[in-house]
């Protein structure tokens, strides 16, 4: 087994090199996004190295209301973020917030009460970011789809709710479309984990100098759960979201375009 | 006295902030009756009015001579049975669209019976409801309409999508309805001779959306 990778700040200065050649390229081809990539790159040193300096204190302290505090954290913002990704649906961003709190929550609590993982910082931080990262990803792509479907659909839905039918009823197959469209890309990229590409979480094992058997197996955990919490939020969020396109005498409201 | 099937008092609808029907008051009676009146005049909104698939900016909208917001808008809805006027059947076979508009009514439809009622030919049952052409659509909306046995039928130009003969066939479909079943129906049209060949009675609308 070779020794833990130890990352210096030249080695981290050396990759800029390749940040150069996406600059080229986008510069080259009149792609026109040299400023987006040098903000992309600026944001990202400064937002992880100030959540490298979140996590470790909150290593350092080991105690879960810490955990916590950060969870939330990541939950809001994440839920303000996917509501700007979902500005077709109507107060979207409780019906998000809902999402993240209930996916992130439900799911640390099952991988821990499964003896998953233990309850400390060093397991619950990490896992929890990415529960979170993805759930919003998943609830943000079946809400835009919600937006979208819920106005293609007005006829349909009207006609519907012209028999009799309650909004939910008439709501349904757009809800599934919705929830569909949320989960696809992480069911796809398990469907092609190992044969396309090699996931984060096993990439930064190996590079760590973990067994890859080991690296393996941690990898399914994160991939199997994850599943589960992008299924949780993606339902929630569709669940709550589809009420506000309806009045609560079951009538399809006005949408500006 | 009888009160009249829907009563219209003083009703402005607004849609996205714009005005579609300017204080409309109207008695339209049981039996067979026609909403009027050229495209924009807001006939399709009063429909939509009749089962409170909207509800007015101003006014009321009473049927049998009861406020619609006192009724259970679900119950009202399978009772006063709205086709509008573009087909936008539910996806599966068109015994399913039938079979689900049924149950929402709590009844068991006779799938064949109810497709012949409204003109089509009994073998319809099983094909793809988003394979029918536009005016076979149209009458499959009639027939889960009819499955719902409801008192009243409002139809938004029941007929537009229909050659001439489907068009005669849905037209002695619903006389036959009204004379054998007493079932009543409000009928949108922008055709005059139409109104005057399925109704007793006609609203006519002016453009702009006040009566005319």
């Amino acid at each position: 087994m070779s020794a833990p990778i130890d990352v210096s700040l030249g080695q981290l200065a050396a990759t800029l090199t390749l940040v150069a050649i996406a600059i080229a390229v986008s510069i080259w081809v009149h792609v026109d996004l040299e400023r987006d990539i040098a903000v992309a790159v600026a944001r990202s040193f400064i937002q992880l190295s100030a959540i490298g300096l979140v996590i470790n204190a909150i290593f350092e302290e080991d105690r879960l209301v810490f955990v916590i505090a950060l969870i939330t954290a990541m939950v809001l913002f994440g839920a303000l973020t996917a509501r700007n990704r979902a500005r077709k649906v109507p107060g979207a961003f409780w019906p998000l917030l809902v999402a993240l709190a209930t996916a992130g929550g439900l799911t640390l609590v099952l991988v821990v009460a499964l003896g998953v993982f233990e309850p400390e910082p060093r397991f619950l931080v990490p896992v929890g970011g990415m529960v979170v990262g993805n759930a919003m990803t998943a609830a943000a792509v079946a809400l835009n789809r919600l937006g979208d479907d819920m106005r293609a659909s007005a006829p349909r839905i009207e006609a519907t709710l012209a028999l009799g039918a309650t909004a939910a009823q008439a709501a349904l197959p757009v809800m599934r479309s919705s929830l569909r469209s949320g989960m696809i890309p992480l069911v796809d990229s398990t469907k092609t984990t190992g044969l396309i590409f090699f996931p984060g979480t096993m990439v930064g094992m190996l590079l760590a100098g973990a067994d890859p058997v080991e690296a393996v197996r941690l990898q399914l955990v994160l991939l199997w759960t994850l599943l589960g919490s992008v299924a949780i939020a993606a339902l929630i969020a569709t669940s709550l979201a589809y009420r506000n396109f309806f009045t609560p005498a079951h009538q399809l409201k006005d949408l500006p375009e | 006295m009888q009160p009249p099937l829907f009563e219209l008092r003083d009703v402005t609808l607004s849609r996205v902030g714009e005005a579609v029907l300017h204080g409309v008051s109207a008695d339209i009676p049981e039996g067979a009756a026609c909403i009027a009146g050229p495209s924009g005049s807001g006939k399709s909104s009063l429909l939509r009015l009749l089962d409170r698939l909207v509800d007015p900016a101003r006014g009321e909208v009473h049927y049998r001579g009861r406020d619609v917001r006192s009724y259970d808008v679900l119950a009202l809805r399978r009772t006063v049975s709205l086709v509008p006027q573009l087909p936008a059947l539910i996806e599966g076979t068109v015994a399913d669209n039938i079979e689900f508009a049924a149950r929402l009514a709590g009844r068991s439809p006779d799938v064949g019976f109810m497709l012949e009622h409204a003109g089509l030919d009994p073998s319809f049952a099983d094909r793809d409801a988003s394979r029918l052409s536009v005016g076979e659509q149209q009458r499959v909306m009639l027939a889960r309409s009819l499955a719902q046995e409801p008192e009243v039928l409002l139809l938004d130009e029941p007929t537009s999508a229909l050659d001439e003969q489907a068009r005669a066939s849905v037209e002695e479909t619903l006389l036959r309805l009204r004379r054998e079943l007493g079932l009543s129906y409000v009928l949108v049209t922008h055709d005059p001779e139409q109104a005057a060949r399925m109704s007793d009675w006609v609203l006519r609308l002016a453009l702009g959306g006040t009566r005319a």
